[in-house]
């Protein structure tokens, strides 16, 4: 084959990103066997496109943003603490989030202790309140040295945590889905649910992270 | 089940849900959970029986030993019944 057409792969985009290559690959055996099974579905009337397409819609419209306002609940009502502690899937629902069957559980940080979540077998995440993860979660580089060396992992991450502090790392192997339930930044004693809840970022609910300080 | 519990060292085929990295370890149970369809089965489409689902936790030091990080850290992981025995 001639490769006389204009090769893009050394050059970089006006903004200085790199040139995707097109997806006009071979698919593989299991995009050919997802196509064909939606397909067949479709065909005999099981699902439809618009019902995939909403499923789509509601996942995407799940992010960080619900599991921060967990969060903040638990920072302001020492119940809900406890229930969320206690049961994290009911106390999701409780604030009317819809997280299907996912049973969660929910660690708390404190001054002695720090948390963790990993998936090491595939990528198992709290997607039905955090929505999807981020794509290092799902590297091999993170899911194994999250649990052979997270303390350098979390010192990559800006997270020196210091000797004193015992880290608890949770491996999502089985039915359980986890959520880090961050400590309460100094100097927030005045401040509202809402205004908390901003403070609360998607790595703080991992565990790579620190809520924001305000 | 007593507290103390050490994961089976056995290795079969399909989809296991239990850490090599864990397997011959002991840890303490952390919470009994479940009962669960045996995903060794569930991954099948076949019948599949329940087994309880205990959350372990163990040292860094039993997993990793001389090479832990900081031995005291702990992990903690979902196993299912049938991958354990007590110690």
């Amino acid at each position: 084959m001639p490769h006389d057409h204009h090769d893009h792969h050394d050059h970089l985009s006006p903004s200085g990103h790199p040139f995707r290559d097109d997806n006009d690959t071979p698919l593989s055996y299991w995009q050919r066997m997802e196509i064909a099974v939606r397909e067949l579905m479709i065909e005999k009337g099981h699902v439809s496109p618009e019902e995939i397409a909403l499923q789509i819609d509601a996942m995407d419209a799940r992010n960080p943003a619900n599991g921060a306002a967990v969060v903040a609940r638990a920072w302001t009502d020492a119940e809900f603490r406890t229930r969320l502690l206690e049961d994290a899937s009911e106390a999701s629902r409780e604030m009317g989030f819809d997280i299907g069957p996912m049973r969660l559980i929910a660690v708390e940080n404190t001054a002695d202790v720090h948390n963790l979540i990993v998936c090491t077998l595939c990528s198992c995440y709290p997607r039905n309140l955090l929505g999807l993860p981020p794509d290092w979660y799902k590297t091999r580089a993170y899911r194994s040295r999250a649990v052979i060396e997270p303390r350098a992992v979390l010192r990559e991450f800006g997270l020196d945590l210091a000797d004193d502090v015992q880290l608890r790392v949770h491996d999502s192997t089985a039915d359980m889905r986890y959520i880090v339930l961050p400590a309460r930044p100094e100097g927030t004693d005045g401040m509202d649910e809402a205004a908390l809840a901003a403070l609360v970022t998607r790595d703080s609910m991992i565990g790579t992270g620190l809520p924001r300080v305000p | 089940m007593a507290d103390l519990v050490r994961v089976k060292t056995m290795m079969p085929p399909g989809h296991v849900r239990t850490p090599a990295y864990l397997r011959g370890k002991t840890g303490v149970v952390e919470r009994v959970l479940g009962p669960f369809g045996n995903p060794e089965k569930l991954a099948y489409m076949l019948e599949a029986d329940k087994q309880p689902l205990y959350r372990v936790r163990f040292t860094m030091r039993e997993i990793w030993g001389e090479a832990a990080e900081n031995p005291e850290d702990t992990l903690d992981a979902e196993i299912y019944a049938h991958w354990l025995e007590r110690v």
